[in-house]
Formats: C-alpha cells, sequence, structure tokens
C-alpha cells in the first residue's frame, strides 16, 4: 500500500514477521516499511507485541523469527548480531535502560561512537575530539557534564535515562531509530526536551518509529503514520488523526478491528 | 581474658548459575586465551641433582656463599618443615606433590663475575625483551628501575648507581647477603618466621633469590622499583625471597610481575616476602602474576602458595598491598598487613580472575594491635569457565586496639554456569571500641547488560571486558600509573578470543 510516488528506497521493511521466545509466540505476521524522512508510531495495548518487534528489529537474543524477515537498506538482516546491526545505524531507545555499574558514560559513548563511526569508515575519535563532540551533544537534551562521570545509567532517574538514551542517539545518528516508550516516566518538561531532541537529530534521510501509549508525545512530534497493534499483528494503520480518535475512544474501540490485509 | 569470638560472617555464594545466558557457548569461547608468555629459553642451566635433605641445602648455601648464620636459618627452618604436614584446609584438589622430585636449585650457567650487563647471556637478555622488560642500557624503562629474577638466581637490576646517590639499596638478595649482611640478619624472618606455615618454612629452608629494597630515612625512592620473576625449567621450583625495608618517614613503590613457560607439568612456587615500615614510612607493593595457568583440562601450570606478610611497625606507617592474579593453576596466598604501630594503616586490594579449571584461594589477614589502626579491604573476584574463586579473609582486632578501623569489600562476578564464587570473611574483634564494616556482593553479567552494550555497537568481547574492568575499577586505581594500563590490558586479554 505504500504509494508509488516514493523517491527513495525503503530504509526498514518488515515482512510478514512471526516471532517467538521460549516457543510462545509473540508477533503472528507483522508487516510494517518505513521510508527515508518518515515518522511512524505504533500504538497497543500492553502486552501486543511493540516491545518485543523492536527488540526482534535491534536483534535481541531471546527471540527467534519463525517467519518472514527484517530488510534494512534493502538487505535481509535476520542473522545479524546486534552490534552488526547498530554500527549499520538501526537504532533502539530502551524503554528501560539498563544499569552498567563501574563502566564510565563517557567512556561508554566514546566506544559505542567509534564503532558506528569505523563502520562509515570516519577516523575514530581521541577522548579530547569525543569530549568536544558530547558536549555539543549534551545540549540538545539539556544534560549537565556531570553525566558523563557517572557510571553508565547507574542511579540515573527516569528522565535522565531517557535523555541519555537521546543522547546516544544523537551521537550515533542511525539511518532508523525505534524509540520504544521514550515517553514514559517523564514529567512535561522532560517530555519536551525529549522531543525537540528527536526532531533536531532526525532529518530527511531518518526513518523514526515511536512506540507510545500516549497522544502527548504524538502532540510534539506528529508522525506520518500511525499503526495500531493487537495479539502480535498491525490491526490497523492511519495518519496521525487516528492517534487522536484511539486517545478519545480507547484500545476497546480497536478491538472490534480484524487484521486488515 | 578470653578471646570475644564477635562475629564469624561466612556467606557462601557457591555455585550461583548463570541461568539466563543464551550465549554460554560464545562465553566459554570468549574467555579463552592464548597464553602469549609460554616460550621456552634454550639454555645451557646449572642444576643441582632433585631431591631435599640437608646435603642440598647445605650445597645451595654453599654456592651462594652464604654465612653461616644464614645455613644455620635455612636449617632450623628444614627441621622445621620436616615436621609438619601440608596443609589442607582450602579444600584445594591438587595432586600431591612429590617434594623429592623437584630440583631447588637451577641457574643459567655464566661467567663466574659479571661487572656489566654487556656481560650477561644474549639469549637472557632476549628473553626479557621478549616479555617486555627489556634490560639493556638503550632501551631499559626510564622511570621504572629493574630486578629480573631467572629462574633461582638474579640476572640484572638497573638503575643502580642512580638509586645508590640516593641511599637506596636495590638489588638481589644474594648480594645483600654479601654487602649488606648486617640488615639481612638483623630483618630477614622477622615478619614471616620460619616455621611460620609449611610452605613458609620451605621457602626459608631452600630459597634462591628474590629482591632486597632498602630505603633510609627521609627518602622518597625517586623511581618506582620492580621485580620480574620468570621460571624457564620444567622440573625446579622458584622460591624467591622479597625483604624489603622502608626506615622512618621514608616511602617505596614496588612492583612485582611473573609468567612462566607452559609445560605439562605443575611447578611449584612458593615465595615469601616480607615488609617493614617504620615510623611514618609507607610500602606499596603491586603485583600482577600471569604465571602460566595450565591448559583447557587443568594439564600443568604454576601451583602459586606463597607468604606475602608486612609489618607496620612504627607509628603512622602504611602498607597497602595491590595484586591482580590471573594466573597459576593454583593461588593460594593472603598478602596480611601486622598493624603494631599507633595509627598504622594496612590496605588489600585484589582482582582475582580464574578461567578453566584454575583454583584462587586468597584474600588477606589484618591485624590490628596498636591504637586507632585503620585497614581497608577491596576484593574483586571473577570467575569464568569451571574455576573456583575464594575469597578468605581475616580482620583481628586486638585488646589494645581501641578505636580501630576496618572496612571490607567482598564482590564476586560469574561469567557462565560452571564456575564458582565463595566468600569466607572471618572477623574476631576483643576491643569494644572499634569499627568493623563488611559489604559482600554476587553478581552475574546479564544478558540484558550485554544486549544493550550490543545494540550500542560494541562488539560481545568488547562488552564483557568493558564490564569486567568496570567491576575491578575500585581496584585498578589503586594501581600504579604503568600497571592499571597493564592489569586492563591483561583482563582484557584474558577474556579476549582467539581472534586479534
Amino acid at each position: 500500500m505504500q504509494s508509488k510516488m516514493k523517491e527513495s528506497d525503503p530504509i526498514l521493511e518488515v515482512e510478514n514477521l512471526f516471532a517467538s521466545t521460549d516457543n510462545l509466540p509473540i508477533l503472528n505476521g507483522v508487516s510494517l516499511t518505513v521510508y527515508p524522512g518518515e515518522i511512524h508510531a505504533i500504538m497497543g495495548r500492553n502486552g501486543c507485541g511493540k516491545s518485543t518487534l523492536s527488540k526482534i528489529i535491534a536483534g535481541h537474543p531471546s527471540y527467534s523469527i519463525t517467519n518472514g524477515g527484517i530488510k534494512y537498506a534493502g538487505e535481509n538482516i535476520n542473522s545479524l548480531e546486534p552490534e552488526e546491526r547498530a554500527q549499520s545505524g538501526i537504532f533502539l531507545g530502551f524503554q528501560y535502560p539498563i544499569e552498567i555499574p563501574g563502566v564510565s558514560n563517557l567512556e561508554f559513548l566514546r566506544v559505542s561512537t567509534n564503532a558506528r563511526r569505523k563502520f562509515l569508515n570516519k577516523g575514530e575519535l581521541d577522548t579530547f575530539d569525543f569530549e568536544e563532540l558530547v558536549k555539543e551533544k549534551l545540549k540538545l537534551v539539556k544534560m549537565d557534564q556531570a553525566f558523563l562521570s557517572r557510571s553508565v545509567n547507574e542511579g540515573f532517574s527516569g528522565g535522565e535515562k531517557k535523555r541519555n538514551e537521546i543522547l546516544q542517539m544523537a551521537l550515533l545518528e542511525p539511518k532508523i531509530a525505534i524509540l520504544d516508550e521514550t515517553d514514559s516516566g517523564l514529567d512535561i518538561d522532560a517530555l519536551r526536551i525529549v522531543a525537540s531532541g528527536i526532531k533536531k537529530i532526525s532529518n530527511a534521510q531518518t526513518g523514526i518509529i515511536l512506540i507510545t501509549h500516549y497522544q502527548r508525545l504524538l502532540d510534539e512530534i506528529e508522525p506520518n503514520y500511525v499503526h495500531v497493534m493487537a495479539n502480535g499483528q498491525i490491526i490497523k494503520t492511519g495518519g496521525s488523526d487516528l492517534a487522536l480518535e484511539l486517545e478519545k475512544k480507547g484500545y476497546e474501540w480497536t478491538d472490534n478491528f480484524v487484521k486488515e490485509t | 581474658m578470653g578471646l570475644s569470638f564477635v562475629k564469624v560472617y561466612k556467606a557462601n555464594c557457591n555455585r550461583l548459575f548463570l541461568n539466563n545466558m543464551v550465549k554460554e557457548n560464545l562465553v566459554k569461547d570468549v574467555v579463552k586465551e592464548p597464553y602469549k608468555y609460554g616460550f621456552v629459553t634454550d639454555i645451557e642451566t646449572e642444576k643441582i641433582a632433585k631431591g631435599l635433605n640437608e646435603d642440598i641445602i647445605r650445597l645451595i648455601s654453599q654456592k651462594k656463599e652464604e654465612p653461616k648464620y644464614l645455613l644455620d636459618f635455612r636449617l632450623k627452618a628444614f627441621k622445621k618443615w620436616q615436621r609438619m604436614k601440608e596443609p589442607d584446609w582450602a579444600g584445594l584438589g591438587y595432586k600431591q606433590i612429590d617434594y623429592q622430585d623437584i630440583i631447588y636449585y637451577s641457574a643459567p650457567k655464566q661467567k663466574e663475575k659479571i661487572s656489566s650487563l654487556d656481560e650477561v647471556d644474549p639469549k637472557l637478555l632476549e628473553t626479557f625483551d621478549k616479555l617486555g622488560i627489556p634490560l639493556t642500557e638503550q632501551k631499559k624503562l626510564t622511570n621504572v628501575a629493574v630486578d629480573a629474577v631467572f629462574d633461582s638466581v638474579s640476572i640484572a637490576t638497573t638503575f643502580r648507581e642512580e638509586l645508590a646517590e640516593h641511599g637506596v639499596i636495590f638489588c638481589s638478595i644474594s648480594e645483600a647477603v654479601k654487602n649488606h649482611s648486617d640488615l639481612i640478619e638483623k630483618y630477614l624472618g622477622t615478619v614471616v618466621p620460619s616455621g611460620d606455615n609449611y610452605f613458609a618454612a620451605l621457602n626459608s629452608a631452600v630459597f634462591s633469590d628474590g629482591s632486597f629494597v632498602y630505603i633510609p630515612k627521609g627518602v622518597t625512592c625517586p623511581m618506582d622499583l620492580s621485580s620480574y620473576f620468570r621460571i624457564n625449567s620444567g622440573d625446579s621450583g622458584q622460591f624467591e625471597r622479597t625483604l624489603i625495608i622502608a626506615e622512618e618517614s621514608s616511602s617505596v613503590s614496588y612492583l612485582e610481575g611473573c609468567t612462566a613457560p607452559m609445560f605439562d607439568t605443575n611447578t611449584l612456587h612458593a615465595a615469601v616476602v616480607e615488609l617493614i615500615a617504620l615510623d611514618n614510612a609507607s610500602i606499596k607493593y603491586s603485583t600482577v602474576q600471569n604465571w602460566y595457568a595450565g591448559d583447557e583440562e587443568g594439564v600443568g601450570g604454576i601451583f602459586n602458595f606463597v607468604t606475602k606478610r608486612g609489618k607496620c611497625l612504627g607509628k603512622r606507617s602504611k602498607i597497602s598491598w595491590s595484586q591482580v592474579e590471573t594466573g597459576s593453576a593454583i593461588t593460594w596466598k593472603y598478602p596480611s598487613c601486622l598493624l603494631l604501630g599507633e595509627e598504622s594503616v594496612g590496605e588489600f586490594y585484589s582482582v582475582a580472575l580464574t578461567n578453566n579449571l584454575q583454583q584462587a584461594d586468597t584474600g588477606t589477614k589484618m591485624i590490628h594491635i596498636g591504637a586507632k589502626t585503620k585497614s581497608t579491604i577491596v576484593s574483586k573476584g571473577i570467575s569464568a569457565g569451571n574455576s573456583i574463586n575464594s575469597y578468605r579473609g581475616l580482620v583481628k582486632i586486638g585488646t589494645k586496639a581501641t578505636g580501630a578501623r576496618n572496612y571490607s569489600q567482598c564482590d564476586s562476578m560469574l561469567i557462565g554456569d560452571q564456575a564458582s564464587a565463595n566468600t569466607f570473611p572471618y572477623i574476631k574483634s576483643q576491643q569494644p571500641n572499634s569499627e568493623i564494616e563488611h559489604e559482600a556482593s554476587t553478581c552475574r553479567i546479564s544478558e540484558d547488560q550485554l544486549f544493550y552494550l550490543q545494540s550500542r555497537g560494541i562488539e560481545f568481547e568488547e562488552a564483557i571486558s568493558m564490564m569486567v574492568s568496570g567491576f575491578c575499577r575500585d581496584v585498578f586505581n589503586q594501581l600504579p600509573m604503568e600497571f592499571a594500563a597493564e592489569a586492563d590490558k591483561l583482563l582484557a586479554l584474558k577474556l579476549e578470543g582467539s581472534v586479534g
């Protein structure tokens, strides 16, 4: 159903994807195509498979693909390691960013950034050059430099963790970013900071998938498409007005939808 | 007054399984690392016959042209050793050692008297070059003085003249016996008595060489001192003896490194290290131990049974041990501090990494005798493969140690589901006016942490090594600068796959 007017090739093509964990089916045939410059929102009840979809795209080892596949920039990535996907430009913003005690945030960001730069055949940055770069990017999410010397996410508040995710996205300059409930646990000010950060980072070459429960993030970042997921499938796709309607009527309204083919 | 046994805390975190490690096999690959220092130097050596008896001890003493008091010291120790039983309380599993099947003296053949480095066998210099410890004038490390010990003897000590200008004595213990006999006679065996334990008694009877350091009153040693121990022969044991004396208000930082070739037999290494700190003196003793650990099936490797102890004799004196233990089939050692002087300070910072079938039982004893004495213990144990890694420590506060304080932190990290970690902290206090704190934790590298780092483009192996060095950060911060980088690299290597 994608229009023929698209000028470029899709960045991400999820084709009839079935996946399971511990033999428990979680995804039951998801199809989704994202072109450069597009913003997609995925909404749905807890447990509908939204987060699983994002983890599978990023290559989480706990899930196995039983049918269908994922193409990134035209190539099937089913068998790629998570780090290979990340290096090539796939970014997952975690719903619950993980704490890594003892590893300094600065060092983590630098190693990560250099891994991406290496893939892009750009020179690796030494500590000094990297500090210059990271200081610039910190402004995007209004974070203090003190964050850099702390351990990765350790003792960060919910909002700080989410801003740290967006900081990583800013440094890695992904081609496709999947942001899993980046808005959850944020107060209004933090939400604005995060949303404006996302908008500044994304451009005509980037595809973005926002996984969210709430309209308030979509007020800040208007999506081109809104998808509703239930039982491991996308059951309805529409424009940004679909989210508004959903906000009014609740998920019960979607219970009667059958999968659109 | 009897010993009031306040608290014996025993945390046994044995076999905490790493259930969720989906990439179990990958982890196994990652912690495999080929041993880089496994080569043998082909050199003519002078060895004495195998076996241990009074004649052998007399022969060693005679070869080293020792004074009578030292021969007596050896013979007395030997008598004690004969009456002792090899300890088994640690529950370490190993085949009984045949003490009559070991060569107790092995030395590379050299000219009778060496007046300069130019006369040292080039093969020996080459060996140390390959180990990253160049000794020659042109190439020697610029900021560290090195004493290089090959099997039973010291080969060379760099920067001796420069150190002598400051009154610092840094030489092999054999030379010290000849040139500074008064100091040896006064201090040898005063911290670790010859009958202290089975392996210390053995060492006292047959020790061949080692390093001697003397820092005179008021002198801050102008550079780090270091000894590099190399075992080359497969059938000879290494029994080195180190003695460091820091006079009033002096200070020194001493580093120790160890490697050995790969043999399918086990080699015994039973060293004794004694440190003495007088009023306001401070000694920092750092070890990076990377003896050959044996292969994946546990064949071969060094038995590292070492007694290390420091005596804070003087007021406000300080002894700080830091160690990175990555090698040896079995490590069994407890670098300890006797805190006699008022307000003296003892520290122990340790990282022990075990893999495959390695066993490590290590920790410390902090014996508080003087008033207001302080001690800090930070121990980090990492076990991978089928290895066993135990922390065993004693904090004892004596009746006169009013206002004594101890802080202990013992953390274990498990990699894979077959490794085990134990913590045995013993705490005994006879002084109500004292403070003892103990913290312990066990963690494992979780799949979520790994996935998080990987999803940021960081390779699996690098992710593990980042987390391991993050785990060890508190200890690495205590190591001298060059050593910290070295230790970080060593751990990374140990954890790296065979690629790269």
